[in-house]
């Protein structure tokens, strides 16, 4: 019992609680429906994502619009490489080139104002969506790859280890000194520089770590969908949801984006599968839109607020030195 | 010879066009401190409006009269709602730029939704003026001219307006030191949200000059987004001028890539873009 | 050899010239005053001093070594913190927290997390903020938010410290508490280069002073000869 609750007092967590939650999700294809499955594949891919994500753009406050860049780059290298590798070599491989690419983007536009960060990243898709559909036109005179699938419950079981990975790194990184940097950079970029951080490192190394989870992520999920070609591997739209989903649900701790990504992923599971079919990019924007003026800090965040409204209330005013 | 020829004049004539959409951008972004990445979707919007005018019969051109208004009342509206609302409740400038930047990108895929369910994701075009002329060997298409002509118009126009006018003048304190302007009587919520509408105004209109010439389909704000930032980039981040005449530098540079391979376009922006942030980020007249 | 010494050090912003050719040097035990009107360009020869910015021409030496075109975080390193005009401490982060992260990444000598945690809280007991350390630094009064501003930059094991008006906004008994910490300081073997309004303060104090107006260094001297100079009363008057 000692050690339980040095392990407590040490990481600061209650474990109880996830430990249970996630036993439940680990036994899902033993006793849960081939549908089911499947919707937890996307609520695991959509919470790697979503934490993915929070990881840089969460802490430092630079918004990254390339969350598809990367998947796209996974799914590409399960396309290249799916047929002639053991898959798990594969995923690292997908990781591997997005942390590269992430580190090169990151090395030259991170060094300066953050617009410019945000203008690369955003029409970055497009980019290796264009070049891509270019070289395969006109290089190689085929278009699209056939992509060895695997089982569902197969997918299933790469997601959760690796969004059990990501969770992992997010908090060991948070709970460590360069998660402190990392804050801090996200307070106050100069004097975090003054103090001795070296500020432009650190946002890019954090930037390729998070491109990397979702580097693998494309990899895992490129099998579910056997034909791929630059249109289907580079869709905007995945480097909305994640966004969306870390900033509605709050992006000051890991359950935020966890949160978003459950109520985000159930939502287009319903909307696309309903009348509103055609509405829900429609929906899914005003919805962010209408965050960012509300809720900046998230679901988690209005919580936050309201618990310390409440502790405030309670205790007695303390004199100030 | 005569594709060089081809290529300088075609290059400056879609360069007008250009011209227009990133003074637009120049001025949301240098003003109004909002990346707009829907910017594109305005022009495309404009751009159908256009179209579905000319289909019931009237002059493109004079379409150019209800689409700049309606694009100036939504784009101040938008801002006056919404990223007001964001600006009043970002603590610091860095903030809003990011939240303002979310913000956009949410509404990327609202005005995305609206279009392609009102038009479908099929391409459309008209015919205007396609007569051409032969210019030392080259061609020189009508509507072109006049588009490019047009954008040039209006591009003057308002850089006089800014350089001369009461309100031009309070834009540029504004778009300088926001918090002393407001201090010195200028009504900072107001001239914001007219920037942010004048921004709006010129994409919709450069996307009506655009359907004069070229196909449209609902899908093409994206591209015209990314070229704006790259011309903005290149003539310097909030420099209108910049903006003018980076409009025509990649006019002809866009002109060449599509006479060599047209499937690298958007590559030779981003080669562009990459050089820019490695020698020189603040554009050839930023400050 | 001076501990910190520019050479006609010289930046300007557009048209407008911030500083211009001005020479200084600092040695090590010093307190050297830098004063001069709003406008004069004081915190920005700060910024170029700590490498926030960089001079257009001229050089600047510390500990013998050029550090032209340096990154702040480097010559944070080498030994040289600051503060700011505008407080810039870490707002959700941790009284504590604030200042371990300028010995965990500033401290030349690297220590563990442990042992930044103890020089940390050794620091808040100097300087006097050691029942708040767990207090988010939003939460604190401006005052000691200045004081964890002074706690961080000495986390750092800074060789040369510099301060910008860091009385500013202070009434009356605090002033006079912040002449104090910065003669313990001092004491404590940190050379300071201090920008002030506060002319008690500076008179007190400092070793030397130099006066800077419209970016140019107009006088240089003990405090009694400043306070003699025609120059500088004309300056301060004639505004």
């Amino acid at each position: 019992m000692d050690l339980k609750n040095n392990f407590l007092k040490k990481t600061g967590f209650n474990w109880g609680l996830p430990l249970v939650i996630f036993l439940l999700i680990a036994f899902l294809p033993l006793y849960g429906s081939s549908y089911n499955v499947t919707l937890f594949i996307y609520f695991l891919l959509y919470m790697t994502l979503a934490v993915a994500w929070t990881i840089f753009s969460g802490a430092t406050g630079y918004i990254s619009l390339a969350t598809a860049a990367f998947y796209g780059l996974g799914i590409y290298a399960a396309a290249l490489f799916g047929e002639s590798m053991p898959f798990i070599f594969v995923i690292f491989i997908g990781g591997a080139a997005s942390f590269v690419l992430a580190f090169l983007v990151g090395a030259l536009t991170l060094r300066l104002k953050g617009i410019f960060f945000a203008m690369f990243t955003f029409g970055l898709v497009l980019l290796m969506k264009e070049v891509l559909y270019w070289w395969e036109l006109t290089i190689e005179s085929v278009r699209g790859y056939f992509v060895v699938s695997y089982s569902n419950n197969a997918i299933f079981y790469y997601l959760l280890g690796l969004l059990l990975v990501t969770i992992i790194v997010a908090y060991a990184m948070s709970k460590s000194k360069y998660g402190l940097a990392l804050k801090s950079i996200g307070e106050n970029e100069e004097a975090a520089d003054h103090i001795g951080v070296n500020v432009t490192l650190v946002k890019i190394t954090t930037f390729a770590i998070s491109a990397t989870f979702m580097g693998a992520a494309g990899v895992i999920m490129a099998s579910k969908l056997t034909y791929i070609d630059p249109v289907i591997a580079f869709n905007p739209m995945m480097s909305f949801s994640p966004a969306l989903m870390a900033t509605f649900g709050g992006m000051g701790n890991l359950y935020g984006p966890v949160i978003g990504a459950v109520i985000f992923t159930y939502l287009q599971e319903i909307l696309t599968t309903g009348t509103l079919k055609s509405y829900y990019m429609l929906i899914f924007g005003s919805i962010l839109v209408v965050t960012i003026m509300y809720l900046p800090r998230g679901i988690l965040g209005l919580f936050q607020q309201l618990w310390n409204r409440f502790r405030r209330v309670k205790s007695a005013p303390t004199s100030r030195g | 010879m005569e594709e060089l020829l081809n290529i300088i004049l075609g290059g400056l004539l879609i360069g007008g066009i250009y011209s227009l959409i990133s003074m637009g951008m120049s001025l949301q972004y240098g003003v109004a401190k909002v990346l707009n990445i829907a910017h594109g979707e305005f022009l495309m919007f404009g751009a159908f409006i256009t179209f579905a005018m000319q289909q019931a019969g009237i002059n493109p051109l004079l379409t150019i009269i209800v689409v700049g208004p309606t694009m100036f009342i939504a784009g101040f509206i938008l801002y006056r709602t919404v990223f007001t609302t964001i600006r009043v409740r970002s603590p610091n400038p860095g903030v809003f730029e990011g939240n303002g930047l979310l913000a956009a990108f949410g509404l990327y895929f609202v005005v995305q939704n609206i279009a392609v369910l009102i038009w479908g994701s099929t391409p459309y075009s008209y015919r205007y003026l396609t007569t051409s002329w032969d210019v030392g060997g080259a061609d020189i298409f009508a509507n072109r001219l006049v588009a490019a002509l047009f954008a040039i118009a209006i591009g003057v126009l308002f850089y006089l307006f800014l350089k001369s006018t009461r309100s031009g003048k309070a834009i540029r304190a504004s778009a300088q030191d926001a918090p002393t302007a407001g201090l010195m009587g200028v009504n900072i919520n107001f001239v914001l949200s007219l920037c942010f509408g004048f921004g709006a105004a010129m994409a919709g209109i450069a996307g009506s000059l655009f359907s004069l010439c070229y196909a449209i389909n609902t899908t093409m704000g994206l591209q015209q987004t990314l070229l704006a930032i790259v011309i903005v980039t290149l003539g310097g981040l909030g420099s209108i001028p910049g903006s003018f005449i980076g409009g025509f530098i990649l006019g002809i540079i866009g002109t060449a890539v599509s006479y060599w391979q047209p499937g690298l376009v958007v590559a030779s922006y981003y080669v562009i873009f990459v050089i820019l942030l490695l020698v020189r980020p603040k554009g050839l007249m930023g400050k | 050899m001076h501990l910190l010494q520019g050479d006609k050090v010289t930046v300007n912003f557009g048209g407008l010239v911030a500083v211009s050719e001005v020479d200084f040097y600092t040695d090590t035990g010093e307190i050297l005053g830098l004063i001069g009107p709003n406008g004069a360009g004081k915190t920005t020869l700060f910024n170029l001093i700590s490498a926030a910015i960089k001079p257009r021409s001229g050089s600047i030496t510390f500990k013998g070594k050029n550090i032209t075109g340096m990154k702040p975080y480097q010559v944070c390193r080498m030994g040289m913190s600051r503060t700011f005009q505008t407080v810039k401490v870490f707002g959700n982060m941790s009284v504590l927290d604030n200042v371990r992260l300028a010995s965990l990444f500033g401290n030349p000598q690297k220590p563990s997390e442990s042992e930044a945690t103890r020089e940390a809280s050794e620091l808040l007991e100097f300087i006097g903020l050691s029942k708040d350390a767990y207090l988010s630094a939003s939460e604190l009064t401006l005052a000691n938010q200045k004081r964890l501003e002074m706690a961080r930059a000495l986390a750092a094991k800074p060789e040369l410290l510099l301060l910008d008006e860091l009385m500013a906004g202070l009434n009356q008994t605090e002033v006079s508490d912040a002449m104090e910490d910065i003669r313990q300081v001092r004491d404590r073997g940190v050379t300071i280069i201090m920008i002030e309004h506060v002319m008690k303060a500076i008179m007190s104090i400092c070793d030397r002073i130099i006066v800077l107006n419209y970016g140019k260094k107009i006088a240089e001297g003990t405090p009694e000869e400043i306070v003699k100079s025609k120059t500088v009363i004309e300056v301060y008057l004639g505004e």
